[in-house]
């Protein structure tokens, strides 16, 4: 038995005023911890899968919708523009580079991206195994798809339109697989890269094709079949179509200063839209960023009442167990011993509040991602502690000192004569 | 050896207590007898060290205790003094066992078989695991006279031990305290205005 071991117990005798303190302040200490981490984990995902792009350029529509369909890969696509349009673009002197991206098919609710080779440099995604796509219907795959499903090389995956599960299945054209990255830690990871040339021969066939080939051909041996004869009937099908569509172009401009004039020029004088991903996000943070403040000051309130009740618990057991106290000076504790015992009691509290606080954060990111994952495709995956968390850490030590401190005072200074002279 | 010497305690100017001189040879037990508002709590708390006296000597077994720092004689106590109070009190977070635990611990001294040899000796060694608020009122005073003697005082101080006793009772108990005290080889004083008690004792001070 030690003073510690008895502030334990104190603790624990009184179960339902311990457990309000903490659950005030593990409340409290959870939301913060939990903001932080989303808010670190959100920034630092999207600022990761930003770089490289200086501005976006697809149909018109919303300018954050555009960033969020051709940049994060989350939202739906604005529209297609024609490959002509984009051309003018790209043929403008303040362009520096630029990327093609083409939308059509999903794989199992995983976004398949018709692009140039140089999306895989933009976010340095390394080919694990395999090699590049070259003929159409090649594909390189995502760190987390191919260990999600356990794709391997020379695999064939059946697509579906669209960009949901639920879309109508290409059950005619397989993809097959020739690469697999590494992971990246960007949306590069949740994407199935191809060529443009498949998307537009996918959908060129789609069009003419349709549910006559679902119910033709059930067995294997004529699939394949059936698979020559359509590569070749698309051959035919592109020529006759010039209009070629992109969904949307990523561009990095020869001079970083044009990002002021050239987006407007854009959506002044052609059909397109251009929107600027660094902008939209910071608009984006803005706009949610007022929620995330008043929620955390909200939190900041529910700590302070913490302090408080933890204040009151202490010190209504203080007058409660006064007897007790003159009773543990009488066996030999000195009068600093007694207040250690009471400052122990809110610190053991206060710690474990906080401790508790970044399990219930935690538990809270992996909800969200989890959340996230399944609606978005997109994942949240880091635990390490904050710095800020450091100073929740101190925060929590300084409330359990600061709601401990009177109480302890009056231990110092309690008069254990006259307590035991009052029976 | 227990010796004061001019003994004077003040309550704010208006109460003042002069006590007569103890001198008490070891062995010997002592009966401190008065009515109430006489100062006998107050003597046992000087005598405790739970109060410091205004004027005066107090020494016990060769230390001036009115000398010492409240540390030292918070040290000095939970060696040496154990106390038994009118009304059993415990910490209520701990079990007995663990109380006793506790006055070993404050009074720097650990030893498991003590506590089962004076729970057995007290007849309550059953108890040793029970939270002492769920003891029965014989049972409680038999654990706080455990925690008195836990430590091998060399000075028990009983504080109005019978008052609120039946007589069958309060032979038992003042019996129960002289045979620990003299099993222990500690020194007994007792404070009480219970006139029944003067029997058991061979000296006595009347306030």
């Amino acid at each position: 038995m030690n003073i510690f071991k008895l502030s334990i117990k104190n603790i624990i005798s009184k179960p339902l005023s311990s457990l309000l303190s903490l659950a005030l302040l593990v409340f409290g200490i959870g939301i913060i911890s939990l903001l932080l981490q989303l808010n670190s984990l959100i920034k630092t995902q999207m600022d990761n899968n930003l770089k490289g792009i200086d501005m976006v350029v697809g149909a018109k529509g919303s300018p954050l919708q555009l960033i969020l369909s051709a940049v994060y890969h989350i939202d739906s696509p604005t529209g297609n523009i024609s490959v002509e349009d984009a051309k003018k673009i790209k043929n403008n002197r303040m362009v520096g580079s630029s990327i093609d991206l083409l939308y059509g098919d999903n794989y199992k609710g995983y976004r398949i991206v018709g692009t140039d080779d140089e999306f895989l440099d933009l976010y340095d995604a390394k080919i694990k195994d395999g090699r590049k796509w070259e003929d159409p219907f090649e594909v390189v795959v995502g760190s987390k798809i191919h260990s999600k499903f356990g794709l391997k090389l020379d695999d064939e995956l059946m697509s579906s339109h669209g960009l949901r599960e639920t879309g109508e299945a290409h059950e005619d054209q397989l993809f097959k697989v020739v690469g697999l990255l590494e992971p990246s830690n960007s949306v590069i990871d949740q994407l199935i890269v191809t060529s443009p040339k498949s998307i537009w021969d996918l959908h060129a066939e789609h069009d003419h094709s349709g549910e006559e080939h679902d119910d033709e051909h059930d067995d294997e041996h004529d699939h394949e079949h059936d698979d020559e004869h359509d590569h070749e009937h698309d051959d035919e099908h592109d020529h006759e179509h010039d209009d070629e569509e992109i969904t949307a172009m990523l561009i990095k401009f020869q001079n970083p200063m044009n990002i002021i004039q050239f987006p407007r020029q854009i959506n002044e004088e052609t059909n397109l839209q251009a929107a600027v991903p660094s902008y939209e996000i910071s608009r984006l943070f803005k706009l949610f960023g007022f929620g995330i403040e008043t929620l955390t000051y909200l939190a900041y309130l529910i700590i302070i009442v913490s302090a408080f009740s933890l204040f009151i618990n202490l010190f209504n057991s203080m007058r409660d167990r006064k007897y007790e106290m003159a009773l543990i000076r009488t066996l030999g504790s000195s009068r600093r011993q007694l207040s250690f015992m009471i400052i122990f009691e809110s610190l053991i509290l206060t710690t474990v509040g906080f401790l508790l606080g970044l399990l219930v954060s935690r538990l809270g990111v992996v909800f969200v991602s989890s959340l996230m994952e399944e609606s978005l495709n997109y994942n949240l995956n880091s635990f390490g502690i904050l710095n800020e968390e450091l100073w929740l850490l101190i925060l929590s030590i300084f409330i359990g000192l600061i709601s401990s401190i009177i109480p302890a005072l009056q231990v110092y200074n309690l008069n254990i004569s006259e307590v035991l002279g009052d029976e | 050896m227990i010796k004061t010497e001019a003994l004077k305690f003040n309550y704010n100017n208006q109460v003042s207590f002069n006590f007569p001189d103890i001198s008490l040879n070891k062995n010997e037990n002592l009966l401190i007898i008065g009515s109430s508002g006489i100062g006998k709590t107050t003597l046992l708390h000087l005598l405790a060290g739970l109060l410091q006296s205004n004027s005066g000597s107090i020494n016990l077994y060769g230390q001036d205790i009115s000398k010492l720092t409240q540390h030292q004689i918070d040290k000095f106590r939970g060696q040496n003094i154990g106390i038994v109070f009118q009304k059993p009190h415990f910490v209520n977070s701990l079990t007995v066992k663990e109380n006793l635990q506790l006055a070993q611990y404050l009074g720097n001294k650990k030893d498991d078989s003590r506590i089962v040899d004076i729970l057995s000796s007290l007849d309550i060694l059953d108890k040793e695991n029970k939270n002492p608020k769920k003891l029965s009122q014989g049972e409680k005073q038999r654990a706080s006279i455990a925690m008195a003697i836990v430590n091998s005082p060399k000075l028990i101080l009983a504080d109005e031990p019978t008052s609120s006793l039946d007589d069958e009772n309060c032979e038992r108990v003042i019996k129960l305290l002289k045979k620990q005290a003299s099993d222990f080889n500690a020194q007994l004083i007792v404070i009480t205005h219970d006139n029944r008690l003067k029997k058991h004792f061979k000296k006595s001070i009347k306030l």
